[in-house]
């Protein structure tokens, strides 16, 4: 296939240029009818926020160029299938997820496993069998799946349908995919790979591998993050075994009619771009990343990781074009630096946890942005450094699963104060946000190291996010349990 | 003669034009465009990205201004760091005293002091002195790896808009101010208070000033080629005060030759409009 094409731009650009009368929706036609909005966005910008018609074909039922865009990104991808997403890599975790397993069937997740998975498994009622993440106490992060672990736990539970792999997790690092494929599928197992941090995997040189290439079955890729395409696009593929046409139906039960053309087109241009020069883009966020990891090591008590980290199993191969910096040696929480360098420098970040900070390095960044990102870290050293004491050291808690989370979800529930909630069974989610990563999820037993580190976290500053309690000082836990 | 006007925009609705004979240079380097001009009435001029930065005829006032009010207060600074300053202007004036043992000019863009060396002798003069050391690189990247100490930081930078920009950050001065020593002076080209966009970032670079080191003035100078021709510097330190500890005699006894600074005129450039004091107040 020709990847220099791009069969949904040429389609928009193609009906820009047809003049057509619109008496469909949406109603601002074209941006004429709301002015503040054409001024505020662009009237090229809103001349193709336009709703599925002939030429432009559906994308619930692509048959015409939103066909021929997902071929071109199925090869570029080395995918069997690809569909376009249009609610974010979220829709795309959930349709994964809910093609393969359903009510009171088991999988295999990692416990640092985005929201939007377990939210799946609200949805249809599947049982998590979680496998504790190795965690690296130091660092304060939890790494990837020991394969030993995959297999005991594969035994363990021998009618799991499928098992979920992050690829990688936020903070860059890789379990061994292949390995873990390898044995899932001789078990039986569909492999779900999580890839909304991977995007560039499948065009970068001298990177971890992605989950087409390893052998996965379905993957969930951000192409709104190192993929360039507009916030909330995303792409879902699928390898060669997998039934394509059962994936679509499963999309469809939960995807907009209205599937915006600025996110289906962002996710075309970007996929050409990517095909044609890929690998170029990431050589050079990975030199970026390279130049600012020695500069914040030589800092001095800042520790930006890298692939030393690898051990040839838990952290089976890490993603050198991130920047993860580790903020424990001086005495600050992540958080703590994170807020820093908006309030004070001026600088947003990606996130900030517990111990770490994660800035996003691309094709966008500047040398001098670079520089201004190294500087700002060594002020806050300077300024704000103190005698570390008193900081959590490790972030990761194992789970105790009492019921499935749709069972749990769906409870009678009362709402106590936290530190009542001790012992209770939880009937909500708690996550840190970003990165998302659920502390607590329904059907979880509440215990004093839980409780506990949701008080810290509130403390430190972070978004605590899912309860219905928007403060996270009340939690609902399970009636009479 | 041909009817050839340079032009550029003071403000959004304001121009202001000088008769040009000819272009003696253009190119873009890395970083911007530079071209040099010749005018009847202000010399030789040098621009980088179509906004004047030196002229022949009036750079002594800006090159003076920057330099001799932080010697008067510290005649005894020895080590001096320039950030920017790629036409030599500001080395020519430090390089009057004899004092001074070491002039570190640190300036991003080789090209612009080819250029002024080809094109503008008057000021590019100021880098034949032995004393002084041309260093192009990044100057937040110097600032934050010097293990060298600093009696002076001259920051001769460009509008905040280009690659001037990261020299207007609350981490570039934190940086300058761990390179000074103890009574180290921190002096910067501050912008217009004038017209909006300059005014944002005069009190945008004074209230980051302000965060890191103790005390910070703004003096100013009368600059006709700068957009409203009024023209403002920041003179920041850990205790000093550039009236109160003004050492006029010292200074005066060095018998440094200038056109536009004196010690009378130290005191003055200090005494602020008052529209400006409310502007640095409320910023």
């Amino acid at each position: 296939m020709d990847q220099t094409r791009a069969p949904l731009l040429e389609a928009l650009e193609h009906m820009r240029g047809d003049r057509l009368v619109p008496f469909d929706v949406p109603g601002h036609k074209r941006g004429k009818g709301n002015p503040a909005l054409m001024e505020f966005l662009g009237e090229r910008c809103l001349s193709v926020d336009v709703n599925s018609m002939k030429p432009l074909d559906n994308l619930c039922h692509p048959t015409g160029v939103i066909r021929e865009a997902e071929a071109l990104a199925a090869e570029a991808f080395g995918a069997a299938h690809a569909f376009f997403m249009v609610g974010g890599t979220t829709s795309a975790v959930q349709a994964m997820i809910l093609a393969n397993v359903k009510s009171g069937e088991e999988i295999i997740l990692p416990r640092n496993v985005h929201q939007s998975a377990i939210h799946a498994l609200v949805l249809c009622g599947a049982v998590p069998v979680y496998i504790d993440p190795q965690a690296d106490r130091r660092l304060g992060i939890a790494l990837g799946m020991s394969v030993e672990e995959v297999r005991r736990t594969i035994a363990a539970h021998p009618s799991a349908k499928a098992i979920l792999v992050n690829n990688p997790t936020y903070y860059g690092i890789c379990s061994n995919l292949r390995a873990i494929t390898r044995l899932a599928h001789e078990s039986g197992l569909r492999v779900l790979a999580d890839e909304a941090h991977g995007a560039h995997f499948y065009f970068g040189e001298n990177l971890p591998v992605s989950a087409m290439a390893a052998g996965a079955d379905l993957a969930a890729v951000s192409m709104h993050k190192s993929g360039g395409s507009l916030t909330q696009s995303s792409l879902l593929l699928c390898g060669p075994g997998v039934d394509a046409d059962y994936v679509r139906q499963i999309i469809n039960l939960t995807q907009t009619t209205s599937g915006s053309y600025l996110l289906l087109s962002s996710l075309d241009i970007s996929r050409r771009n990517l095909a044609l020069s890929g690998a170029e883009i990431f050589a050079k966020v990975e030199r970026f990343a390279e130049y600012a990891r020695g500069e914040i090591n030589a800092l001095g008590d800042y520790y930006a990781y890298s692939r030393e980290l690898v051990n040839g199993d838990s952290v089976f191969d890490f993603d050198t074009t991130k920047l993860s910096v580790n903020t424990l040696g001086l005495g600050l929480a992540g958080i703590e630096v994170y807020d820093l360098l908006r309030d004070e420098y001026g600088i947003q970040i990606e996130f900030g946890d517990l111990g770490n900070i994660l800035a996003y390095l691309s094709v966008g960044d500047k040398n001098k942005n670079i520089e201004r990102l190294i500087s700002a870290l060594g002020e806050i050293r300077r300024v704000h450094r103190r005698a570390g004491r008193g900081l959590l050291e490790s972030e990761y808690i194992r789970p105790v699963v009492e019921r499935s989370p749709q069972a749990a979800f769906y409870a009678e529930k009362v709402s106590l104060p936290l530190a009542a909630c001790i012992g209770q069974v939880s009937g909500e989610f708690v996550m840190c946000y970003p990165p998302g990563i659920p502390i607590l999820a329904p059907g979880e037993r509440v215990t004093a190291e839980i409780a506990e580190y949701i008080r810290y976290a509130r403390e430190k500053g972070c978004l605590l996010t899912g309860p219905a309690c928007m403060d996270a000082s009340r939690l609902n836990v399970l009636k009479g349990d | 003669m041909d009817d050839l006007w340079y032009s550029e925009y003071h403000a959004k609705d304001v121009r202001f034009s000088i008769r040009v004979t000819r272009q003696l240079h253009w190119e873009k380097s890395d970083y911007q465009e530079i071209s040099v001009f010749e005018s009847p009435e202000f010399g030789r001029f040098l621009t980088l990205d179509g906004i004047m930065m030196l002229t022949e005829r009036d750079e002594f006032i800006y090159h003076e201004m920057i330099v001799h009010p932080a010697l008067a207060v510290s005649p005894d600074i020895r080590r001096v760091l320039v950030i920017g300053a790629g036409d030599g202007g500001v080395a020519r004036e430090l390089t009057k005293y004899p004092g001074i043992e070491r002039i570190d000019v640190v300036e991003i863009d080789e090209r612009v002091a080819a250029v002024c060396k080809e094109f503008l002798p008057q000021t590019a003069c100021g880098f034949r002195d032995a004393r002084v050391n041309l260093i192009f690189q990044d100057g937040l990247k110097f600032v934050r790896r010097t293990e060298q100490t600093y009696d002076l930081i001259i920051v001769d930078s460009t509008d905040p808009f280009g690659p001037g920009e990261v020299l207007f950050t609350r981490e570039f001065y934190g940086n300058c101010r761990r390179a000074l020593t103890e009574r180290g002076i921190l002096v910067n080209q501050h912008e217009s208070p004038f017209y909006r966009e300059d005014a944002d970032a005069m009190t945008a670079a004074h209230r980051l000033i302000g965060q890191v080191f103790p005390e910070s003035f703004v003096y100013q100078a009368h600059i006709p080629t700068y957009p409203s021709g009024h023209w403002l510097f920041g003179f920041a330190s850990a205790s000093l005060d550039p009236v109160a500890d003004l050492r006029a005699d010292e200074w005066n006894a060095l018998n440094i030759p200038t056109r536009y600074y004196n010690t009378d005129l130290h005191r003055g450039a200090f005494a602020l409009p008052t529209y400006v004091k409310e502007l640095l107040r409320d910023g």
